[in-house]
């Protein structure tokens, strides 16, 4: 456990990923191989089966540290982990251990079959032989949740470079139904692998925001511009009789999207589209409130496969007949993209994200202006000529977002933030005046600088009107105009509206509380926008 | 009447007319010792120790300060005041008074375990005792002030052999000197920000002995100290000043350093567990020393930490005070 918890802590302490890489590296070269493949299981969302239920930790850390269960709850949500608080509470171990990553987990697979009380002493023992770091760790098993500043992606390419292979390869084997009581090194890491070639995505091109008007781009026939759709940027690929849907993070998503699979039925062998996985309704795009039902769902239910289809808007093709056309200028990629498009059936689960025309900038600011009722976020802007590039470039592909609603409301609750914000008040609830009451409508918890937070902070602990738990009500009198993308109406809401990616704009202490926005200014952008 | 009672200007003694740590200007205040929201400037009068005497002159300029030695008693009208050493930072106290038989502590900020710069804490009996709160929480438990040492040490070391600029973060009064009996000379030149060598200056003058540093001003050409350790306020850390300097790690020094959220947001690349505050069972083993009865809790988790005095059977009760305000919370 020391070596993974010096990993950990390496890991833990820099927010550089040249250094977590080379210490995942360094780890890969040199733990055991059991070691190994638990961390990589670890990082990558697996966790040996709950072994004990948190209600019983809680339980069992409040009486070894000799304090009172409520103690205990309500230090809880101030150190923001549950893992950490049971490390920081218990008294320091009186014996120490040294065994490895493997054996602790070994251990916690073997709990299930014993008694309770005999797992009880199994646990506490534990405890009672790990420094704090490694009993954060050892809980952080049982309870799972490793969000140690590790992706996939820094792991994959920490992998690549100990074992000298390329991170798509990697990537790929990391997906799927391994288990990691089971498979060895060999198996997952090293053994000969031909779907690895066939399943390699192309590096995706990502394009800047432009900050104003797009006049200086020159003259607009140079141009193509589509929607910036609100989904999901994904990749298809269908070579040698299979498919991969693979999304911008480079995560693998073909199980997670499985009516794509179809798509083998249409597209030929050697094929990669570029496109937008998004949620179809009828003729469009459904809302991102549609698609964010499918997100991190490995099975989908027959109900929201209908609910929700998903489909690839194509907007780019990568490969074609096996041959790699990213050279090659938008255009002439548009024109095959656009011939394979039009001979899909309709049903298919690829389309064609269209174009828009249009002969002068000014006409497309106006045009862009409804990109609301599109279901898009804005334009994408791409020079006609361009190659495919890779990764984030300026001058060829531009976003034209929409600039966000925005809302001025009154803080009418304070909340300390979690983990990293625990001394902080940095979670608020905001109001809109109906009459002469304030309606609750949203919360936001970002959007200003650590110095204002502080200061936040220092007001919100002398204006305090009521505590609920890690909740303060506080005198009404900040104004705070809160951005957001999207608004919807929502029969759970005292107001009867959510919004979508609320964030603190800009604290309004020019605007007196009074001042504020109303609901009857909600609903008006409700019945536009909703 | 109670020998001390709360009032909206702070804690204040009726029968010596006397506050202590008021935060709003009245005729006579006690301190107990430096830091700005104990020690807040517009008193009429100020008593503080001989030894905090010199860092507030410095700080409040031009004020009619008195002084006491530790354990010397004071008449004050009706009450019997002294000062017992709190072990926060040089020269802080504990303020004992008495009145008709009924003893009061007011704590101020204290930690029990002895830093090797400031006068280590003494208990006081009392009845009631008036306490912070600022870790009041089972959560904190400081690590061994060497362990703590060795880590600071080691990380400098590392920088130093990368050909980088350490620069640790603290509070410039008390936890910067506290740091500087810490470091290791050995590994490298240590250089301050103006702000920490200014109370450097005053304590080296009162005879406090600190090992050698380099005012790091404006003329200072940082190529001439390679391998050196900055020690600046928290607020200097990263700003055009400290740029200059090059390549550089932060760390930071703080008991909130324990906690992994506020460390990765704060600390930069490291963060030290190191805090001039008790820790919980600091507080707890100093309260039960004073042999109180009635507990007030002041500055911290006060809600939480009374309610667990009171279920351990003290008679506890919250204290809203003006105390623990602006940048020693992120420094404690
Ligand atoms: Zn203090
Ligand atoms: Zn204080």
């Amino acid at each position: 456990m020391k070596r993974f918890a010096g990993l950990f802590n390496a890991i833990d302490q820099s927010t550089k990923t040249t250094v977590k890489v080379a210490a995942l590296a360094e780890y890969f070269h040199e733990a055991t191989e059991q070691d190994r493949i638990w961390t990589i299981a670890i990082f990558s969302g697996r966790r040996p089966k709950r072994a004990v239920t948190t209600t019983r930790l809680r339980e069992w850390a409040a009486e070894v540290a000799g304090i009172p269960l409520w103690l205990f709850e309500d230090a809880y949500p101030i150190v923001g982990d549950l893992a950490e608080t049971i490390a920081l509470v218990l008294p320091p171990a009186e014996t120490v251990s040294d065994h490895g990553l493997s054996y602790w987990i070994d251990m916690l697979r073997a709990l299930p079959q014993v008694e309770e009380d005999a797992r009880k002493q199994a646990v506490l023992d534990a405890w009672n032989s790990l420094d704090p770091t490694q009993r954060f760790l050892f809980n952080k098993l049982i309870t799972g949740g490793f969000r140690i500043g590790v992706s996939q992606k820094l792991m994959t390419r920490a992998l690549a470079r100990a074992t000298g292979r390329d991170e798509p390869e990697m990537a790929h084997r990391l997906m799927g139904d391994w288990d990691p009581a089971q498979v060895t090194w060999q198996a997952l890491i090293e053994a000969e692998d031909p779907a690895a070639n066939a399943s390699r995505p192309y590096p995706f091109y990502l394009a800047y925001a432009l900050d104003a008007a797009p006049d200086d781009l020159g003259p607009p026939v140079a141009w193509q511009a589509e929607w910036k759709w609100d989904g999901i940027r994904g990749q298809l690929i269908v070579r040698a009789g299979e498919h991969y849907v693979w999304s911008r993070g480079e995560e693998l998503m073909t199980d997670r999207f499985p009516e794509l699979a179809r798509a083998r039925d249409f597209i030929p062998d050697g094929t990669v589209l570029d496109g937008e996985l998004l949620a179809w309704g009828d003729m469009a795009p459904q809302n991102f409130n549609a698609l964010q039902k499918r997100i991190g769902r490995k099975t989908v239910p027959r109900k929201l496969l209908q609910e929700a289809p998903v489909i690839l808007y194509a907007y780019d093709l990568l490969e074609w007949q096996g041959e790699d056309l990213r050279h090659n200028p938008l255009a002439d990629r548009r024109a095959i993209l656009e011939d394979l498009c039009m001979g899909l059936p309709p049903d298919a689960p690829v389309k064609l994200s269209p174009t828009i025309d249009f002969d002068s900038w000014v006409a497309l600011a106006d045009i862009r202006t409804a990109a609301r009722e599109a279901q898009a976020e804005g334009l994408m802007l791409k020079r006609k000529i361009s190659p495919y590039l890779t990764g984030r470039k300026k001058g060829d592909w531009w976003k034209w977002k929409l600039d966000p609603l925005t809302i001025d409301a009154v803080m009418i609750y304070a909340q300390s933030g979690h983990g990293r914000r625990a001394n902080l008040f940095t979670d608020f609830t905001f109001a809109v005046w109906n009459g002469n009451d304030l309606v609750p409508f949203t919360k936001a918890y970002s959007g200003l600088t650590d110095a204002e937070f502080r200061q936040i902070t220092a007001w919100v602990k002398k204006n305090t009107l009521e505590r609920f738990g890690p909740v303060r009500s506080v005198t009404p009198h900040h104004v705070f105009e809160i951005a957001f993308e999207g608004i919807q109406a929502s029969p759970r809401h005292k107001s009867g509206v959510a919004l979508r990616f609320p964030r603190m704009a800009r604290w309004r202490q020019d605007k007196p509380v009074q001042e504020a926005n109303s609901l009857a200014d909600l609903n008006e952008m409700l019945e536009i926008y909703g | 009447m109670s020998a001390l009672t709360f009032t909206p200007s702070g804690i204040y003694c009726p029968a010596g007319d006397f506050y202590i740590d008021p935060w709003r200007p009245v005729s006579r205040a006690l301190i107990t010792h430096g830091h700005a929201d104990h020690a807040r400037s517009g008193m009429g009068a100020y008593l503080a120790t001989d030894i905090a005497a010199p860092v507030m002159r410095h700080r409040l300029g031009e004020i009619a300060l008195d002084t006491a030695a530790y354990g010397e008693v004071r008449q004050i009208g009706g009450a019997r005041v002294s000062f017992h050493p709190a072990g926060h930072v040089p020269g802080s106290a504990q303020i004992r008074v008495e009145v008709a038989g009924e003893v009061w502590v007011a704590s101020g900020d204290y930690k029990i375990v002895d830093d090797g710069l400031s006068t280590p804490f003494e208990p006081v009996k009392c009845h009631h005792f008036i306490t912070e709160s600022t870790f009041g929480l089972p959560v904190f438990r400081w690590p061994d002030q060497a362990e703590v040492a060795r880590q600071i040490n080691d990380w400098w070391a590392q920088c130093a052999a990368a050909g980088k600029v350490a620069f640790l973060g603290c509070y410039a009064l008390g936890k910067a000197q506290r740091l500087l009996t810490m470091l290791d000379p050995a590994i490298g030149p240590i250089l301050t920000h103006a702000a920490i060598e200014h109370t450097n200056r005053i304590m080296r003058t009162q005879g406090i002995d600190l090992p050698e540093t380099v005012l790091a001003n404006a003329d200072l050409n940082p190529k001439d100290h390679p391998g050196a350790l900055v020690l600046a306020p928290p607020s200097a850390l990263g700003s055009a000043w400290a740029r200059k300097f090059g390549v550089q790690e932060t760390g930071f020094a703080s008991g909130w350093m324990a906690l992994r959220g506020i460390r990765r947001r704060r600390a930069g690349d490291r963060g030290f567990v190191i805090s001039d505050h008790a820790d919980w069972p600091g507080l707890l083993s100093a309260i039960s020393e004073t042999g109180a009865e009635n507990i007030y809790v002041t500055h911290g988790y006060t809600d939480i930490f009374a309610r667990y005095l009171t279920e351990q059977g003290w008679n506890a009760q919250v204290l809203k005070t003006e105390f623990g305000t602006d940048t020693e919370e992120d420094a404690a």
